[in-house]
């Protein structure tokens, strides 16, 4: 490939057991989610909830722990929505990553991410994220919906309903990150940054893409 | 096993010398109705287990010897002579009787005042007792109730040993008018076989606690035969294996059904007309008044009865389940389990046909009778799958005199409950259906005339001669009721709810088995269940939207590999 790269160490250890151990519960309870949710037989039903509830509680461990990471290291930052170089972006996934053309946004400690996935992962967190988590904690907790007073306010219906709607939502991402960790510098420049750390970016500053 | 065999019969052996008056029938091969048999003849089975101490505590209970007692030593004629015998130490027990429903054969529905009871209802089985009574009152707990003029106050008519018998000799003929055979007579008549006649002495001397035997010997019978009517009570419930009903397993917890049927003063609780359908009154408690059904698996068990094995989570989730479903619903994954096959159907419209002249029947693969003169054509079926619905404990019944429908299904019962009402759960039901007459002209269900009385020759009844007008015209008359003429006949529904043959835990209903796209509880409206439900469009556009993106991004990084390729060749 161009010979003109370079590599810098963009995610911690933290960051990557996160990154890991998430997508593996993401995965899993997509698997189990949609057994329960009748789209397709696996370890049957009874297994898939155990598991699925299983995976849930992890997850809501593995986040608590990811906000306060984030909160203490002030790594939320890299999450702060931006509009610059959102064309760019678009403009490279549909015409320059086909011409080689240089890739426009260059990755740094301080600037992980491109303003696409700033938006992505921000949509992921602040949409999916709690849609999934405010249906399931209510799915979860169907039993003490009277106890709580809210059996009047709540259907199950429309809370799967929603716990459903955020499940496809996070398959769909799920399917354009999968593609889109190829759409780095190089096609594995992503995943191998996402295992070692160190992602492999252009040398210099991409020039300003033509207009 | 062997092993296990022997030790068990030197236990058994063990506990029968200990227990001297003990009468217990251990043995499951035993084909005897339950009843007594000496602590030596159970060794005998072989099969004998290790007991558990309710059921030797309950046997061991009796204080009295009836074989002791002067009054019993006589030679008795009649039913009311022992009845009279019974009585001069019994003295209230007649008076108990006469309040219930197993002697009234009437009872008034408290929520729609309408008068239900054996005397009133019209079934879509042997459908109806007036113009019946000396066929069908072989299961009243009375001597002779031949017609409509029945004399309920009589004390000496009512019938003490049908309940309280444990020798299994005690047999109430129909025809006789609830009359066991004081002497040998043939039966039924024209068979050639012979009944002998009852030790009537024998039997007063050995009367106890009533049994499965004694409680099945109708209502193991009902609908005309071994399993026909209910589904879940059949014969095979005498002595049945854990696998058929884990209460009443004769080799563990051998309950009778007083042990759920708790009776006070002979009024015995749990009754299909006014059924609990939702008990959230917990489990009841020695030395606290509580009227409340003592019958329902509630009762023992509370509202909460799984317990922790298993995965604590799914625990919890079961415990929720008893809100919405009944303890039925997965604790009898099926009914008639216990190789007796029940009615499933009875078309009365096709009776009456004859071959050369004489009535006939015709029997299906399995050997059961597919079609009698006498009856109709029927269906059978083991190992049955219920239905399910919602059941708050409120029914209805299609009454002499309420209008059928003719160009549909008549319910013969409507049983009421939904999700929303808070005291519903899902209940297992069996549906039994027919084809009945009734009258074109008031829209009614007509009681057909087909039993006569031992040894009667009677033109009208339908048995005898096979005449729907003299049948019909008969039943109208003896039932009260304007008769014109023209039948026709109408398909019924009948519903039963599903309560006995309660499988052991490990044989209940997985989750899958309803939280599926075409479960079991497939038809149960009202109710979210995940696995099952859902909003089919959400699924195409979430499937759409997920294949949309992978078509994309598969495209995509096509076309990235399609030009780097020509630009690298």
């Amino acid at each position: 490939m161009s010979g003109n790269s370079t590599k810098i160490y963009v995610f911690k250890v933290f960051e990557r057991i996160w990154h890991w151990s998430q997508a593996a519960l993401i995965i899993f309870l997509l698997l189990t989610g949609f057994e329960i949710h009748g789209a397709y037989a696996n370890f049957g039903f009874k297994t898939a909830v155990i598991y699925h509830t299983t995976a849930a509680w992890t997850l809501v461990g593995l986040w608590v722990f990811a906000i306060f990471w984030h909160l203490t290291t002030g790594e939320w930052r890299q999450y702060i929505p931006t509009l610059q170089k959102v064309d760019a972006m678009i403009k490279y996934y549909l015409t320059g990553i086909f011409t080689n053309a240089p890739h426009p946004f260059r990755a740094t400690r301080l600037r992980k991410h491109n303003p696409l996935q700033r938006l992505a992962y921000l949509a992921v967190m602040l949409a999916i994220g709690p849609l999934i988590w405010f249906t399931g904690w209510f799915y979860l907790f169907y039993g003490s919906w009277a106890d709580w007073g809210m059996d009047k306010y709540l259907s199950l219906e429309w809370v799967a309903f929603f716990h459903t709607v955020a499940a496809f939502m996070m398959l769909v991402f799920l399917i354009a990150h999968l593609y889109l960790t190829t759409a780095g510098h190089t096609p594995t420049s992503h995943i191998k940054a996402m295992i070692t750390g160190w992602e492999e970016v252009d040398a210099e500053e991409p020039a300003a893409p033509a207009k | 096993m062997r092993e296990k065999h022997t030790r068990g019969a030197l236990l058994g052996l063990l506990a029968g010398a200990l227990a001297l008056t003990v009468h217990l029938s251990w043995s499951a091969n035993d084909p005897a109705p339950a009843p007594a048999a000496a602590p030596a003849k159970a060794a005998e089975g072989g099969k004998a287990a290790p007991q558990p101490g309710s059921v030797q505590l309950r046997a061991a209970r009796t204080t009295a010897d009836h074989s002791k007692f002067k009054e019993l030593q006589q030679d008795f004629k009649s039913g009311p002579e022992v009845t009279k015998a019974c009585l001069s130490c019994h003295t209230e027990a007649a008076k108990q009787v006469h309040k219930t429903k197993h002697w009234t054969w009437e009872f008034l529905n408290p929520d729609n005042g309408q008068k239900l009871g054996k005397k009133h209802v019209i079934n879509n089985f042997c459908t109806a007792v007036p113009s019946n009574y000396a066929f069908c009152t072989a299961c009243h707990v009375g001597y002779g109730w031949k017609d409509a003029n029945y004399d309920f106050k009589s004390e000496t008519n009512v019938d003490c040993l049908v309940c309280h018998d444990t020798t299994g000799d005690y047999k109430k003929l129909p025809g006789l008018a609830g009359h066991p055979a004081y002497k040998q007579m043939e039966f039924p008549p024209k068979s050639g076989r012979q009944v002998p006649a009852v030790d009537l002495q024998e039997v007063a001397q050995k009367v106890g606690a009533t049994s499965r035997a004694t409680c099945g010997a109708c209502h193991f019978l009902g609908g005309g035969g071994d399993a026909v009517k209910h589904g879940d009570l059949d014969t095979s419930l005498k002595n049945p294996k854990r696998y058929l009903d884990v209460h009443m397993d004769a080799n563990g917890l051998n309950f009778s059904c007083g042990t759920c049927h708790a009776t006070k003063g002979h009024n015995i609780p749990g009754s299909r007309y006014t059924p609990t359908g939702k008990d959230d009154g917990g489990t009841h408690m020695r030395g606290k008044v509580d009227e409340s059904n003592p019958a329902t698996c509630q009762s023992c068990h509370g509202g909460k009865p799984h317990k922790g094995k298993q995965n604590g989570m799914i625990t919890d989730k079961l415990n929720e389940h008893t809100e919405k479903i009944a303890c039925q619903t997965c604790h009898i994954p099926q009914y008639a389990r216990g190789n007796k096959p029940t009615k499933m159907s009875w078309d009365w419209s096709t009776a009456g046909k004859l071959k050369d002249g004489k009535p006939f029947t015709v029997k299906d693969s399995a050997g059961h009778e597919s079609y009698a003169t006498i009856k109709g054509n029927f269906t059978y079926e083991s190992d049955v799958v219920p239905d399910y619905m919602w059941l708050n404990g409120k029914v209805k019944y299609t009454l002499l005199g309420d209008p059928v429908n003719p160009n549909g299904v008549t319910e013969i019962n409507h049983y009421y409950g939904s999700a929303e009402d808070g005291k519903s759960r899902i209940w297992p039901v069996k549906i039994f259906r027919g084809k009945q007459p009734y009258d074109l002209e008031t829209k009614s269900l007509l009681v057909p005339h087909t039993a006569a009385e031992y040894g009667v020759k009677d033109d009208a009844a339908f048995w005898q001669n096979f005449k729907w007008d003299a049948a019909l015209k008969a039943g109208a008359e003896a039932a009260g009721q304007p008769f014109g003429g023209k039948f026709d006949f109408v398909k019924t529904e009948m519903t039963w709810p599903i309560t006995h043959m309660v499988a052991p835990k490990e044989d209940a209903l997985t989750c899958t088995q309803c939280h599926s796209r075409s479960g079991r509880l497939q038809k149960v409206e009202g109710i979210y269940m995940p696995g099952r439900d859902g909003k089919p469009w959400l699924d195409w556009i979430g499937w759409l939207a997920a294949l949309g993106t992978l078509a994309g991004v598969i495209f995509h990084g096509g076309l990235r590999i399609y030009l780097a390729n020509r630009k690298a060749g």
